[in-house]
């Protein structure tokens, strides 16, 4: 153990009795609490606490996952039972306060479950139907700790894996443990991660990035904001370790603009590891120097996408790259580097800190691990699950989702994200697994999982997820750009009933084309959601071709693409422009075709 | 952490268009400074990125207006005229959708006189299609000023527009 690592942990256990001495109430103020009022209950709670002159710790926690019960209040004191509080309101608060706080005897009839203590009619929160079955790597802290707190993330194992690198590994050997684990990309494409690392290891350069990915720009997908507001230091240790083994000197975690406090966490995350030299110049005490900022990037799909990632942190317009040369030889300012998911590099720490067996011991022979999925839709308990490998989409599903909530049959799964597909129910009893999934035409992509009833119309939501993919096209490619355009209106007019004959061949033979005819994924896979939907619902598609065949409602989206070609007919509209360009335009002859 | 929602405005720090957009360029948390995020600086401080923001980002950066303006109009998130008081946000993305995002927001679009997204006319309300607030366990979701709002109804976001085009003009008499 490196001597600063001994007292990280020295103090931590101090701050950590300290904690637990005295009351201590934590609120999930998360993006998820936030959306259902929790920051009204934090106040409440601030007040009630402060009214009454007691003596204890109020603490803004992340998210647990089970988002259906947010806002949650978790509520410890010293020598009595702890209990999380579900959907608090304002004015339930007081009552908390009074008779758990000061009182020190849980309030039964507001009370979700009991932590690590029993409480007569009060499930335990490990017996809640929602975390039955659940295995919890990446989001072991998420809801327990104060994220800004280095100390408490200390006192939980933090930074012992990190430590363990660094005092007994050498970087091959904590990358052959990575390697060993089975760890594959979590961001997608299921990539083994200790191949990638190995091949950032093998550039002798003396300056190498890692980059990380939390762009998170998949609609249904919410697992990467979520590890950044529960537990910031969780990737930031992860990064730090990728570093090591690889030998890189920096890390860039890249993050959209848009939600304040996953990107404030994250950046006081990091300035906490430098204050507390976990980051700087001798990363614990040792040789090993790695530095770390954040990134952020405007909104773009396709900024996700690893070679439009680097440009966008050079501060471009988020276009792909041709490859090669690949990011590991050329990548971020020409230097080498590798780019990780955030869940990815989340699970590094807890793998060399227990060994790549305890983590290939999890999940299926090629899918070890953990996947982090997110619920919602048609479901009773949507939120956020950690589950091992090898469990049905049904247990998922039925079990801790606790299937529709009013009792309709459901019909499918949307899966993947907007380039994804679609899973009907009578697959449900697939595993999960990268490969079985990708084999069944569906994929776990980011592990987005949006359920849906037996009302909801495949058209309709095919519909939505192609104007996302027209719009989110960079316009780089043509056969993207035009494409995507393409299939869109051709979808519109068959979810209003005026579909033409040909139409689905039509779509098909675009889609081929797309795939064979654009640099990265975006394109490629933009096919996808319509094929899927095929393949599974087509008699939805050909009803839609029937004489008076209803339309399926007028679809509002983005009134053109933003940045991709315009369809025929239309022209960007004026107030997009600023003043100067209009000038420009007065002075430069029309285009060609309109001049005299 | 708290976080408090900023002003859809941009802040009221004083100064002319072109000062605090320097001051905003200059001050950037992060070490790396590019041109993207020299706009996002520049745009979180004004609200919208006027002429006087693209000239300062090339300047300070050393781009060409055109190279500024490349990486501008490319984001969606940029605008180039003042917004109004206020941005509401409904998010359209596929969870949303599924659970009757639409009719919120056709119903939002007619209410507020408007033809899509947009500014009222009023100058009261900026109107966002959002991609994904990400809090799809709430759907369908919106935002007020950056304030989450989850289990959204067409009558709930009609009810809470009118609350904050109440609010100012109470402030305003």
């Amino acid at each position: 153990m490196t001597e600063a690592y001994e007292a990280l942990t020295r103090r931590a256990a101090a701050r950590w009795d300290q904690l637990h001495a005295r009351p201590w109430v934590r609120v999930g103020t998360g993006l998820m609490g936030e959306a259902v009022g929790a920051l009204e209950v934090l106040s409440a709670v601030r007040e009630a606490v402060e009214r009454a002159g007691v003596e204890a710790t109020v603490s803004e926690v992340g998210t647990t996952g089970l988002c259906y019960a947010e806002p949650i209040v978790d509520v410890h004191v010293p020598d009595g039972p702890r209990v999380r509080y579900g959907n608090v309101r304002p004015e339930q608060v007081e009552t908390i306060v009074q008779r758990h706080v000061i009182g020190g005897e849980p309030v039964t009839e507001f009370a979700l479950a009991s932590v690590d203590s029993n409480v007569p009619g009060v499930p335990r929160f490990e017996q809640l139907p929602m975390m039955q079955g659940q295995v919890r790597v990446a989001l072991r802290n998420a809801g327990e700790i104060d994220p800004l707190d280095v100390d408490q993330y200390v006192a939980r194992g933090g930074f012992s894996g990190l430590d363990k690198a660094l005092s007994s590994l050498t970087p091959q050997e904590t990358l052959d443990e990575v390697k060993n684990s089975g760890l594959r990309g979590r961001g997608g494409a299921a990539f083994p991660t200790g191949v990638k690392w190995g091949f950032l290891a093998g550039n002798p350069a003396p300056q190498k990035y890692i980059l990380c990915n939390c762009e998170e720009g998949d609609p249904g997908a919410f697992n990467d904001k979520t590890i950044l507001e529960s537990d910031p230091f969780t990737l930031v240790e992860g990064c730090i370790i990728a570093g090591y083994a690889t030998g890189a000197s920096n890390g860039i975690v890249f993050i959209r603009h848009g939600h304040d406090s996953p990107i404030d966490r994250t950046r006081a995350a990091i300035r906490a590891c430098y204050d507390n030299g976990v980051l700087g110049t001798s990363v614990l005490g040792t040789d090993f120097a790695f530095d770390m900022e954040v990134s952020l990037v405007g909104e773009s799909y396709v900024a996700g996408e690893e070679t439009a990632l680097m440009e966008a942190i050079e501060g471009k317009r988020s276009m792909p790259r041709f490859r090669p040369p690949f990011p590991a030889a050329y990548g971020v300012w020409g230097r080498p580097s590798n780019i990780n998911n955030i869940k990815t590099l989340s699970y590094a720490p807890e793998i060399v800190r227990r060994g790549a067996g305890w983590f290939s011991d999890i999940g299926t022979e090629k899918s070890t691990g953990t996947a982090i999925a997110c619920l919602s839709g048609d479901i009773r308990y949507p939120g956020l699950v950690e589950v091992p490998f090898g469990l049905t989409v049904r247990d998922v599903i039925e079990g801790m989702g606790g299937g529709e909530p009013s009792g309709k049959a459901l019909k499918f799964l949307q899966t993947g994200g907007p380039l994804g597909g679609v899973l009907p129910a009578e697959q449900f009893d697939m595993v999960l697994d990268f490969d079985e999934m990708v084999a069944a035409g569906a994929m776990f992509g980011s592990g987005g999982l949006i359920v849906c009833n037996e009302e909801r119309s495949v058209v309709d939501l095919t519909r939505t997820l192609v104007a996302f993919d027209q719009m989110e096209s960079c316009g780089k490619c043509f056969p993207c750009r035009l494409g995507m355009s393409h299939i869109l209106e051709i979808l519109e007019r068959i979810a209003d009933g005026k579909g033409r004959s040909g139409d689905m061949d039509l779509m098909e033979r675009v889609g081929v084309n797309m795939r064979g005819g654009s640099l990265c994924g975006h394109g490629q896979l933009g096919y996808n959601p319509v094929s899927s939907a095929v393949r599974f619902f087509g008699g939805e598609f050909e009803a839609q071709f029937e004489d008076g065949a209803p339309s399926l409602g007028t679809f509002v989206g983005p009134k053109s693409t933003r940045r991709g070609a315009q369809m025929s007919g239309d022209t960007p509209t004026a107030s997009v422009k600023p003043d100067f360009v209009m000038h420009i335009e007065s002075v430069v002859p029309a285009a060609a075709g309109t001049t005299e | 952490m708290t976080t408090t929602p900023r002003p859809h405005g941009g802040s009221a720090s004083p100064g002319s268009l072109r000062e605090r957009a320097r001051r905003a360029i200059e001050e950037q948390p992060s070490t790396t400074v590019t041109v993207l995020s020299s706009l996002l600086a520049a745009q979180d401080e004004l609200g919208y990125l006027p002429y006087e923001a693209v000239d300062e980002v090339s300047l300070c950066t050393g781009s060409s207006v055109n190279e500024v303006w490349a990486v501008a109009s490319f984001y969606p998130n940029f605008r180039f005229t003042a917004p109004a008081r206020h941005l509401v946000e409904v998010c359209w993305g596929p969870t949303c959708h599924v659970l009757g995002a639409q009719p919120i927001l056709q119903g939002l679009v007619s209410h507020l006189g408007l033809d899509g997204e947009g500014d009222t006319e009023d100058g009261s309300i900026s109107l966002k299609y959002n991609t994904c607030l990400g809090v799809c366990p709430h759907a369908p979701a919106m935002s007020f000023d950056h304030e989450l709002a989850g289990h959204m109804s067409l009558d709930e976001a009609v009810t809470r527009v009118e609350g904050i085009r109440a609010a100012d003009m109470e402030r305003e008499s």
